[in-house]
């Protein structure tokens, strides 16, 4: 599969979206980055396909900014 | 003496002179409920429509004016049905699907309810309280004509409690001065500041938010027409809000509420001038008059349980939501539902009063179930720190191109039922059936031949057979179990075969009067049905 997923699938996403939230709680603004920059890492790893490493950077990058 | 603490909408229980208050002793009843809100209401109907004499007393004497809450979920329309009440509700209520999520100006995503087919309530109806109130109290007058031991009484204020091991004594004033009652049985529905939870010095634990909330209900006058659809707006590029709601009443009336922050003047906002300026923002020179306005902070909160002893708490004085979900009356509702059947039958003498012991179990697991949804709602609305704020953004700014993104989008999770998986009154699943009936979940409706499933069922312990047979009748430790039997004939869309047997032949279900299911298994097997029964009530 070399295809970015952009359609819904993540399990339960309230909880993972909450989860995410909390790992955050009562983290310095440095802290919380670092804290970002090693899940993505962590994540990129485990997605490993680097074409779709790139689809992923493309998608983010190019997303405006909320 | 008895001040009024808001203004009513409709007088519905003047107050009369009581008996009561002549008497020497104080007289003793089964139950008494404290406060004559939708959920004190809604007790009364239950334990009434069995029969169990309820006193209701209100410091009131009728509804209260403003609307407050305006979406009735289904699982809640089910239960007034099943009190008798639901059709009217129904029948004034404004049904919808559709709902709209934009950020700034431009619109992120739409979602479309999607009722399933067959069943008799739509996932929501939007209706301004006091309708639902008075339609519940129409039901409670009704019942009283036919006899039912259903008696309420306007401007009753409960000042103080004095509670036993087996009885509570309460202090009552009246215009006409104070009187004592007695009670086996207390009640406790007198909402979110709840009084007798103060007065028995009972905590009430959980998050405020530091945010308020301005409600404007409006009537629009011009020939605009807005769609019957729920409108979210985060962060509104008109600026009168953090986040913007409009949603659409019965009368042509709308809901809108305003996220004005924390650090607010009161006083000023709620000046009529203030609240057009948002409102002509908004709405950009639409027309309209005023109905109701309101500025309410919000907080999670619950008790650590519902039940002190001969003391029961229900609805906004059991637990407090934001209103992110409707969850608020809604689940109050499902307290009574379960509360009522439960005191019914100790009332009663069949089951012993452990069985209440029940109602505080199953009914924090719902309550917690809500405040995780509602805190985590009202989380991602008003994000609470820098990173949760990065995040939101992020997931809004990815929702518009992205469908992945959009389950993340949270405007409020809306009710829905809850399933008491793990509950003491449940078997073991006996059958390998559909999840969504699994014991602990409350009965899905299902279009029958005639009518709908779920008007057959509740109110009383029933043996649902589908395309087997049970016994003719059947009591165990003095409940009286009903028989309700459906084959494929009376099911021509295949409902109840999809809903409540899946790949099974055939199934046998053990229903409780507040239409949850208690037990299940394929075929009907007499020893192991009794001793559901006898589990269900808390003997086993
Ligand atoms: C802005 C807003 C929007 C909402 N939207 C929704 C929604 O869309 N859906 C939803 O399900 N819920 C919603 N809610 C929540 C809903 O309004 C409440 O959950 C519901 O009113 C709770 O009912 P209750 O009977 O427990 O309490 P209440 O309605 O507060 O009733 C308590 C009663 O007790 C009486 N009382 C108080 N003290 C005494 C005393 N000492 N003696 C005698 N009587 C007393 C009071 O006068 C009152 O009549 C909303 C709430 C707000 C504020």
């Amino acid at each position: 599969m070399t295809e970015l997923t952009l359609t819904a699938n993540i399990d339960v996403p309230d909880d993972f979206y909450a989860d995410l939230i909390d790992a955050h709680e009562g983290l310095s603004k440095e802290a919380s980055d670092a804290l970002n920059a090693r899940l993505i890492l962590i994540l990129a790893n485990h997605i490993g396909n680097r074409a779709i490493l790139k689809q992923a950077l493309d998608t983010a990058s190019h997303q405006k900014g909320g | 003496m008895l001040d009024e603490r808001y203004s009513l909408a409709y007088e519905l229980y003047p107050y009369e002179r009581s008996p009561d208050q002549d008497n020497d002793t104080a007289k003793r009843h089964p139950v008494v409920v404290m406060g004559g809100g939708p959920i004190g209401i809604g007790m009364a109907l239950d334990l009434g429509l069995q029969g169990i004499p309820v006193v209701v007393l209100d410091d009131h004497a009728g509804v209260g004016m403003g609307s407050r809450a305006i979406c009735f979920a289904k699982r809640c329309l089910e239960i007034a049905d099943r009190y008798g009440c639901g059709e009217p509700m129904l029948e004034k209520g404004v049904v919808w699907n559709l709902g709209k999520v934009f950020h700034k100006d431009h619109k992120v995503f739409e979602f479309n309810l999607l009722p399933e087919d067959g069943h008799k309530f739509p996932a929501f109806i939007n209706m301004q309280q006091p309708y639902f109130e008075s339609f519940q109290i129409e039901r409670l007058r009704e019942l009283q004509s036919q006899g039912a031991p259903i008696e309420i009484r306007g401007q009753n204020r409960v000042d103080g409690v004095n509670v036993h091991d087996d009885h509570v004594v309460l202090e009552v004033m009246t215009p006409d001065g104070p009187y004592k009652l007695e009670a086996d049985w207390l009640i406790g529905a007198d909402g979110a500041n709840s009084p007798l939870r103060n007065m028995l010095d009972l905590e009430f634990t959980g998050k405020v938010f530091q945010d308020s909330f301005l409600i404007a209900d409006i009537k629009i006058t011009d020939d605009v027409d807005f769609p019957t659809e729920r409108w979210f707006w985060f962060e509104p590029s008109h600026g009168s809000g953090a986040s913007t709601l409009l949603h659409k009443q019965p009368d042509d009336v709308w809901r809108v509420d305003f996220q004005i922050g924390w650090d607010v003047d009161r006083k000023e906002e709620m000046k009529e001038e203030n609240i057009r300026r948002r409102l002509d923002a908004f709405l950009g020179g639409v027309k309209y008059d005023m109905v109701w306005s309101s500025i309410y902070t919000f907080q999670c909160k619950r008790m650590d349980s519902f039940r002190n002893g001969r003391v029961l708490f229900a609805g906004d004085s059991a637990h407090q939501v934001s209103p992110f979900g409707a969850r608020g009356a809604n689940s109050g509702m499902q307290d009574v539902d379960n509360l009522g059947w439960k005191l019914g039958l100790v009332v009663n003498g069949v089951a012993d009063d452990n069985l209440l012991d029940t109602y505080n179990s199953e009914r924090a697991h719902g309550a917690d179930e809500n405040i995780m949804n509602s805190t985590r709602s009202t989380d991602f609305i008003t994000p609470k720190s820098a990173q949760s704020r990065i995040f939101r953004d992020a997931v809004l700014a990815l929702a518009n191109d992205h469908e992945f993104a959009r389950p993340l989008v949270n405007s409020g999770r809306l009710s829905v039922p809850c399933t008491y998986d793990g509950s003491s009154l449940n078997s073991a699943d006996g059958m390998a059936g559909p999840e969504r009936t699994r014991p602990g979940s409350p009965c899905p409706d299902a279009h029958l031949k005639d009518g709908f499933l779920l008007n057959q069922l509740g109110n009383e312990f029933v043996l649902f057979c589908i395309n087997t047979e049970g016994p003719t009748e059947l009591q165990e430790c003095g409940v009286n179990v009903r028989m309700v039997s459906l084959s494929a004939v009376d099911d021509p869309k295949g409902a109840v075969a999809e809903r409540y047997l899946g790949d099974a032949p055939s199934a046998v279900y053990l229903i409780r009067p507040d239409q949850h299911v208690a037990a299940r298994r394929e075929t009907y097997n007499e020893n192991l049905v009794r001793a559901e029964i006898r589990r269900a009530i808390g003997k086993e």
